[in-house]
Formats: C-alpha cells, sequence, structure tokens
C-alpha cells in the first residue's frame, strides 16, 4: 500500500464529513426520525439546482442557503403532508422527500449541458478528486499546504454542529427525551426541530461532494448507532459517535486501498470509486461488532448473562 | 370598575380558569365548552372514560394544543407568562426509556425550565435532583439507566422530576396508571404534601374507587364538563352515570359515527 499526501486528505475530507454528521445523527436516531436525516439528504437536490443555476457556482453560501431552505421545506411539507393528507408521517416524508429529490434531479439534468454538476457526483461523491481542488495554500514550517477546499467547508461545519451540540446540549437532551415537557418550559421542541433539520440540511450539502447524498444516510446514522449500542450516558454516546466515524473514514481509505488489490481487482482502476463505499461498509461492520460485542447491549453479552443465571439457578437446585 | 378590579384579583388568586374552551382534531371537537375555576391547594381529580378528552384538558391548559376557541388563565394570566409557575408529569408511555440518561438526569430537567436556555446543568440543579429522588425513595437508583427501573419506578422519576420543578400548579397525565402498591401509596404521600404546602394539582384518574380517598375535588369530564366541585358535593351515582353512561355516550358515540362516516 502505498500513501501519498492526497490519502491524508482523502482521510480528513471523510473524516470530516462523518464527524459532521454523526454529531446530528445521534439526535435523528434518538428521536426516532433516522429516515428523516434521508428524506433532507435526497430532498435538498432541487435548493442545490436552483441555487447552482442561479449564481452557477459550486459550494458558494448561496448553496448553503438553498439547501437550507429546502431542508426545512422539506420538514414542513412532511408535516403539512401528514396532517392534512391523512396519512402517517412515513408516508409522507415518503412522496415530499421522492418528489423533491425527481425535481432536483430533473434540474440537474436539464442544466447538465452548460453547467458543471454532474447527477453521478450528487448521488455518490467524489471524495477521491475533492484534494484536487485547492483554495489555500498556507505556508508551515517552510512547507507549502494545499487544503482543499472540501477540508475548508467541512471544517466550517463540522465546528458549527460541535457549538450546537455543546451550547445546546441541555435543549437537545430534553426535547429529543420528553418533548411536551420541554415545551411546557418554554424550550420549545418544535424550535429545536427546525433548527436540528436546518443543520442536517446543510451538513447534508457539505458532505455531499465526500461522499454523496445516498452514502451521507450511512455517516448520519450508523456511528451514532454503534454508540447508542456502547453507552447508556448522552454525553458518551455523542463523542464515542464522533470516534466512531473518525474511525470509519481512516479504516474505510485503508480498505479501499487495500482490499480491492487483496480481491485480485485492478487497484488503479477500482480505487477512485471505493473510498466512500468502504466508509460505509466499514461503519456497517463496526455496527455489527457493537451488536455482538457491546458489554451491555450486546448479543454475546445478552447470552452469556443468560448462562450465567441458569447456571446460578442449576446451583440453587442442587 | 371597582367590581372589575376585584375580579382581576379573585382571577390572581385562582390556579385555573378555564373559560368557554373547545379543543377540535381535524375539525371534530375533542373537548367543548369547558369552564372551570378552581380554588388554590386542591386536589383535583380529572375523570371520565375513554376519548373523553382527559389529556387533550392538560394540554390545552398547558398551551401544548392550539384551543380552536376559549381561554385558559393560570393565576389569572396565559400559559406563556405563568409557565414558570406550572408542574406537568406526562403520560410514562409519552417517552423512550431506552434513552441514554441516568434517572438522576431525567429529575434535574426539572430545573431546565428555570435555567433558561444556554445555561448549562450546575451543581445546584444536580443536587436539587438527588434530593428529590431521595424523597421518593430512589436515591440509589441516581445513576441507573431509566429502563433498567421499574414501572413504578419511572413513574416516581418523573413525580420527582415535577417535585425539582417547584412549582405552583401541577398537571399530571395518569400518574397511577399500572403502578404498584409502594408507588401508589408514595405518590399519594406526595400529593398530600404538594397540598399542605398551598400547591394545586390536577390529576388524570382512572380507579374510581380511589377517588373520594385521595382527591378533595373533582372534574367529571366527558367532552363537556358533566361535573365541577368538591368531591363530596360532585362524585355522586347519579354524575357519574351521566359520564359513563346513558344519554351521554350514546351521544358520543353518535357523534363518533358521523365523523367516520365523513
Amino acid at each position: 500500500m502505498e500513501w501519498f499526501i492526497i490519502d491524508t486528505w482523502i482521510v480528513v475530507v471523510g473524516m470530516l464529513a462523518a464527524i459532521a454528521c454523526a454529531l446530528l445523527g445521534n439526535f435523528l436516531v434518538l428521536r426516532k426520525m433516522s429516515m428523516m436525516g434521508d428524506a433532507i439528504s435526497h430532498a435538498v437536490l432541487p435548493g442545490l439546482a436552483i441555487a447552482f443555476l442561479v449564481t452557477g457556482a459550486r459550494a458558494s453560501l448561496s448553496m448553503f442557503v438553498g439547501a437550507a431552505v429546502v431542508g426545512v421545506l422539506t420538514a414542513v411539507f412532511t408535516q403539512w403532508v401528514s396532517r392534512f393528507g391523512k396519512v402517517d408521517e412515513g408516508a409522507s416524508m415518503g412522496i415530499v422527500f421522492t418528489t423533491l429529490f425527481a425535481l432536483g434531479l430533473l434540474l440537474i439534468v436539464q442544466a447538465a449541458d452548460h453547467v458543471d454538476l454532474d447527477a453521478s457526483c450528487v448521488l455518490y461523491g467524489a471524495i477521491e478528486l475533492t484534494p484536487l481542488d485547492v483554495v489555500w495554500r498556507p505556508e508551515l514550517l517552510g512547507t507549502v499546504i494545499d487544503v482543499p477546499r472540501a477540508a475548508v467547508v467541512l471544517s466550517i461545519v463540522c465546528s458549527v454542529n460541535v457549538l450546537f451540540v455543546v451550547f445546546f446540549f441541555k435543549e437537545l437532551r430534553i426535547s429529543s427525551f420528553d418533548s411536551e415537557l420541554a415545551t411546557t418550559m418554554g424550550i420549545s421542541a418544535n424550535v429545536m426541530h427546525y433548527l436540528l433539520m436546518t443543520l442536517v440540511a446543510v451538513t447534508t450539502v457539505a458532505a455531499f461532494e465526500a461522499v454523496g447524498s445516498i452514502i451521507v444516510i450511512a455517516m448520519l446514522i450508523v456511528p451514532a448507532a454503534t454508540a447508542h449500542l456502547l453507552t447508556d450516558r448522552l454525553g458518551t454516546m455523542v463523542i464515542l459517535s464522533g470516534i466512531i466515524a473518525a474511525l470509519t473514514a481512516v479504516l474505510g481509505h485503508i480498505a479501499a486501498l487495500v482490499l480491492p488489490g487483496w480481491l485480485g481487482f485492478d487497484a488503479a482502476v477500482v480505487e477512485t470509486t471505493s473510498t466512500s463505499g468502504m466508509m460505509a461498509v466499514t461503519a456497517g461492520l463496526l455496527f455489527a461488532l457493537a451488536l455482538f460485542c457491546s458489554p451491555r447491549y450486546g448479543i454475546l453479552a445478552k447470552r452469556f448473562r443468560r448462562l450465567d443465571r441458569s447456571s446460578d439457578l442449576k446451583a440453587e437446585n442442587r | 370598575m371597582m367590581t372589575a378590579e376585584t375580579q382581576l384579583q379573585d382571577l390572581k388568586q385562582l390556579p385555573l380558569v378555564v373559560r368557554d374552551l373547545t379543543v377540535a382534531y381535524h375539525r371534530k371537537p375533542v373537548v367543548w365548552d369547558i369552564d372551570l375555576s378552581i380554588p388554590e391547594g386542591k386536589l383535583v381529580s380529572i375523570v371520565g372514560p375513554n376519548g373523553a378528552g382527559k389529556s387533550t384538558l392538560l394540554k390545552a391548559c398547558l398551551d401544548l394544543i392550539p384551543r380552536s376557541s376559549g381561554e385558559v388563565l393560570i393565576y389569572g394570566e396565559p400559559y406563556t407568562k405563568a409557565r414558570k409557575r406550572v408542574g406537568y408529569v406526562p403520560q410514562r408511555e409519552s417517552v423512550d426509556w431506552d434513552f441514554p440518561v441516568s434517572a438522576l438526569d431525567v429529575v434535574a430537567m426539572g430545573t431546565y425550565g428555570k435555567l433558561g436556555w444556554f445555561r448549562r446543568v450546575d451543581k445546584r440543579s444536580k443536587a436539587l435532583a438527588m434530593q428529590a429522588l431521595d424523597r421518593v425513595g430512589l436515591a440509589d437508583y441516581a445513576h441507573r439507566q431509566i429502563s433498567q427501573l421499574s414501572g413504578g419506578q419511572q413513574q416516581r422519576t418523573f413525580l420527582a422530576r415535577a417535585l425539582v420543578q417547584d412549582a405552583d400548579i401541577y398537571f399530571m397525565d395518569e400518574p397511577f396508571a399500572a403502578v404498584d402498591a409502594a408507588t401508589e401509596r408514595a405518590i399519594v404521600e406526595l400529593l398530600k404534601e404538594l397540598q399542605s404546602r398551598g400547591k394545586t394539582c390536577f390529576v388524570v384518574h382512572h380507579d374510581l374507587a380511589t377517588v373520594p380517598q385521595y382527591f378533595d375535588w373533582t372534574i367529571l369530564l366527558n367532552m363537556r364538563v358533566v361535573a365541577n366541585g368538591p368531591t363530596s358535593e360532585v362524585f355522586t351515582q347519579g354524575n357519574l352515570r351521566k359520564t359513563y353512561g346513558g344519554k351521554l355516550s350514546l351521544f358520543t358515540e353518535a357523534a363518533e359515527k358521523i365523523a367516520k362516516a365523513r
């Protein structure tokens, strides 16, 4: 395995995307609205496309604004459709996000002739290409560092999410656990809901380039769900989810470099498409590991406890 | 002029005044024409059949659901101005007990309202929470994750949280539902203690047999208020029949059928 500067940047971008997503993902998982992350990550597409068509620039501020607006609209529409259409929230989400997503795809395909926005890039991401787009070249200890745009954008989004979780920790905790009590206390669960949805939309857009709109859902949900299996404390869960997310990026990229060779594929061909995919696979494997080995909720631990108890019973009966 | 002022003074002494309250879901009224005025320091049971709108009434008082008409005054003020004086114990099933918090964390949530936005949960909040847990007999369980508590212990955790809210008026949604005898005694004791400190508690209650024993004020509800007054006066066979059986329930069924047919 050969490691280049570019690999370091791919891992950094992957880590930032995964951590930014995982932090918010904790609250999606705990509020039992994981699919809302999925819905928003798809539904922001028309917002992106429109912002892009209007301004003609990628990852500009307007794109984030467009995505945030459509993201919040998704949450609002979902509530409306379920209230007035007399369907449950899940069905209403399905109606809203598929419609918006399809609209977004249409817009992108229509515009593809004269703009530089590629549907497959939006769907699957192109993390391997992110280091090529350099926006900042600071000199550090005599060496020039080429900082890719994705790393800058994701650093900002990731920091915003960290601040959000730190400053609103108490509000997030109570509104996720007991939204009615929170609201009666003046900590409006609605306000927290829409704040969270806005950040999910913005984070999704920032992570698009790196991991694409399909795999971003794995980044939102899997590390948080894994962390939930490992701890009983919300603070620990949030920190663990971040660590797992970072691990996912490192292991995912290494796997992407190493695995194709092992499996007999020509690494040079496969490598360019697989890091974000391997990140999702790694996340899934880590989840499976936690599912089996978690000290309290793991399948093995439960099995052992049962054995323990039955042998205790046998001892008592003797 | 003089009378208007005295009326306002009167309102400020009353923990809860409800005027003309109607709440509807999908245009179908759930409770309607509710008029209530309850004196301070009462233990109030809210009694009625399933679907009578008991929880809805509580939630409308707490400003959790929109009113179609009418107003709710808490010590003469609308809810948004009086929220620091109000405590709430939701139904136990309304939350996810697998949530990664300890009993102490849950009880400390009772202080969040007075802490306000951004302020962190400090030592004082935790000390208050610990005290309240001790009072409901759960001090030894403070650091347990809440799914590892029994149903009764979970309910007592909720009550401890209400204590920490340090309110003047409490709304409790079925705190006695499916609890063990020890918990039931603990809740009753707690209610009496709150009463002795001049607090007013509204409790949605299902066990008719214990109403006269636990509560000195009763609201009989079946979409409308059937009776409202001291338990000794309103908790009668006649009123109960009106609430649970007879014409009123037929009327309710008819209304439901019409609503479904649409």
